[in-house]
């Protein structure tokens, strides 16, 4: 962990209690735990043993088979969607400076969404590279529609506003998404796309999805320092030599080819980037170069978490993940605009 | 010789042009103040000089080259400029703050040097901030947060800096305490500062050079003694002023004025 050593100088110029690689490191040590908590309980049951032996060993047996064949890959699943919708979030708040910025709120997911049913409608037998392509381009499409409208009115764009801009495009897309599955007759695959949640995530999809959140965390990762002084204020970022167009652009396409790539792997999912950045930034500051890598952790943490929660709560049927992430994002949603976007203060 | 300067600048929003054909000229090393009525332009010219926003034609000239076709990281080595009020600083500390100020400087990852970490405790010191170092900038009180985003600004190290109203909503010892910290600026590190500020007395009492605009344009600029005088604030605050001399500073200042009446 070479680049935790970057961090140590800080408490020079920040007095913090515990050091940011110790969290970093307990972080780490949850999310361990909560993976063989989600590895070991499901509906066919399993132990810590078979856990061992499907990760690190040859071996085979049925217990085995389904760790390595079903669960492994929608765990790694959730942890790799969890991630990337929470350093999307992060991204997007820092940049619009809208403590209420996610990208299932703000029109990206539903974007991707009806990207999606359109695509499976019009070209038949499609393949995966095709939908997660669709998603990029959907996802852009539902970002700037928001924007756009939320712009449109002439005092500036206010949190609340871009949020109902956000849901009335969402509606109109979902809507679309709709439309496309009935008329087209293809509703049940576009379902089963869009609110299958982590039901059926295999080693080939995330093959193709991966290696596009890769780059999107590296970049973030890269582009955090300047993503901390936009965040703070425009002009600022232009005074102190940012170029802020180009800066906002590349993030940009970051939240797109993380939302766009989870929509692509689990269908909808709000309130992960609403809530991780939150919880992130009372842990570790406003710091982005902390948030990002932090951000990646807590998603991870919280996904698996749902998703175990969706798998055992109501054996042997399964409670769709994005339901248990509304219901604790909802409550979450209302203490943020409450408090005015300062949740942990 | 002049660093900077601008050649017939216009700034404006599409037809409406807010800045009209201006021609400044910045003199190095001393304080500037530009004055003028609300929506005159003063701070669409602090931004298109500073580059923060575009300008329609003509140009503005640092050490002989044009602004908008220099390197903005190059010029951030030059020019530091504060923005009117500077909102929250998100849970920032005075220290993590001041350090951004170093930002043109680094590269990557943006780790601090040794350099770096002298020039933030120095730009704390000048500020008298050193003792907020660890706390949030939000639980400062309003003249100690504009101080801190002054010590920011100094870090950056540039010979230029730029304020937009650097004293609204402080009260009047702050005021003061904010206008002394620049003024010690310029006359033991000859920096070069320019400011828009709405009190005429306090342009006059800390300014060597006013430039007094209106609509847009330059009514008058000049030394003090030649822009605070009952012609030059009639044509440009519409106001008919009694000016005597500040017994302290020897600088004229504006005893009392009227609104002139009738036609403008």
């Amino acid at each position: 962990m070479g680049f935790l050593h970057y961090f140590c100088r800080k408490d020079k110029i920040m007095k913090t209690s515990i050091h940011f690689s110790y969290k970093f490191v307990i972080g780490l040590i949850l999310l361990v735990t909560m993976f063989c908590v989600s590895m070991v309980f499901g509906a066919a049951s399993t132990s810590l043993q078979d856990v061992w032996q499907a990760l690190f060993t040859p071996l085979k047996s049925d217990a085995i088979n389904i760790l390595r064949e079903l669960r492994l890959p929608r765990e790694v699943a959730a942890m790799l969607v969890g991630a990337a919708l929470a350093v999307s979030g992060a991204i997007m708040q820092g940049i619009t400076r809208n403590p209420l910025a996610d990208p299932g709120l703000l029109g990206l997911t539903s974007g991707a969404n009806a990207a999606l049913a359109i695509s499976l409608a019009l070209i038949p037998g499609i393949n995966y590279f095709g939908i997660t392509i669709a998603c990029f381009i959907g996802a852009a499409v539902g970002a700037v529609m928001v924007f756009g409208i939320g712009s449109m009115n002439k005092g500036g764009f206010s949190p609340l506003r871009i949020v109902l801009a956000g849901a009335a495009v969402s509606a109109f897309l979902y809507a679309i998404a709709d439309g496309v599955g009935i008329y087209f007759n293809i509703s049940k695959d576009v379902s089963m796309w869009t609110a299958g949640g982590l039901i059926g995530t295999s080693w080939s999809q995330l093959q193709m999805i991966t290696p596009f959140i890769l780059i999107g965390f590296i970049v973030a990762l890269l582009l955090s320092r300047q993503l901390t002084i936009l965040s703070l204020n425009e002009e600022v970022a232009v005074g102190l030599g940012q170029k802020t167009t180009q800066t906002k652009t590349i993030l940009f396409i970051v939240v797109i080819l993380l939302a766009g790539a989870s929509v692509a792997l689990v269908g909808n999912m709000a309130f992960v980037g609403l809530m991780v950045p939150h919880i992130v930034r009372a842990i570790v500051g406003t710091d982005y170069r902390l948030i990002i890598p932090m951000s990646v952790i807590a998603g991870a943490i919280l996904m698996l978490l749902a998703d175990t929660i969706g798998r055992t709560i109501n054996i042997p049927y399964e409670t769709p993940v994005a339901a248990i992430i509304a219901i604790m994002g909802l409550p979450f949603f209302l203490v943020i605009v409450r408090k005015g976007g300062r949740v942990f203060q | 010789m002049v660093r900077l300067y601008t050649d017939d600048l216009s700034i404006g929003y599409g037809e409406q042009l807010i800045v009209k054909e201006l021609s400044v000229q910045i003199p190095n090393q001393k304080i500037t103040t530009i004055i003028g009525p609300n929506g005159c332009g003063k701070s669409t010219l602090l931004k298109a000089i500073t580059r923060i926003i575009p300008f329609q034609s003509g140009a503005v000239i640092l050490d002989g080259k044009s602004v908008d076709k220099e390197n903005t990281k190059i010029l951030a080595k030059k020019i530091a400029i504060l923005p009117q009020t500077p909102e929250s600083a998100n849970g920032l500390t005075v220290g993590e703050l001041v350090s951004y100020g170093r930002f043109p400087y680094q590269t990557g990852f943006g780790r601090l040097s040794k350099k770096d970490y002298e020039v933030i405790d120095w730009a704390l010191q000048v500020t008298n901030t050193s003792s907020f170092k660890y706390l949030p900038v939000d639980s400062l009180s309003g003249g100690q947060r504009q101080r801190v985003w002054i010590a920011m600004a100094l870090a950056q190290e540039t010979e230029i800096i730029f304020l937009d109203e650097p004293t609204t909503y402080l009260d009047m010892a702050h005021q003061l305490e904010v206008l002394e910290l620049l003024q010690r600026l310029n006359q033991e590190e000859q920096r070069t500062i320019v400011m828009v500020l709405h009190d005429l007395n306090q342009a006059a009492r800390f300014a060597d050079y006013i430039v007094a605009l209106k609509d847009g344009q330059i009514v008058k600029a000049g030394p003090c003694e030649e822009v605070i005088t009952k012609e030059v604030l009639r044509g440009v605050f519409h106001i008919d002023a009694e000016i005597g001399i500040d017994p302290r500073t020897k600088k004229p200042m504006c005893i009392t004025y009227n609104l002139l009446k009738g036609e403008k």
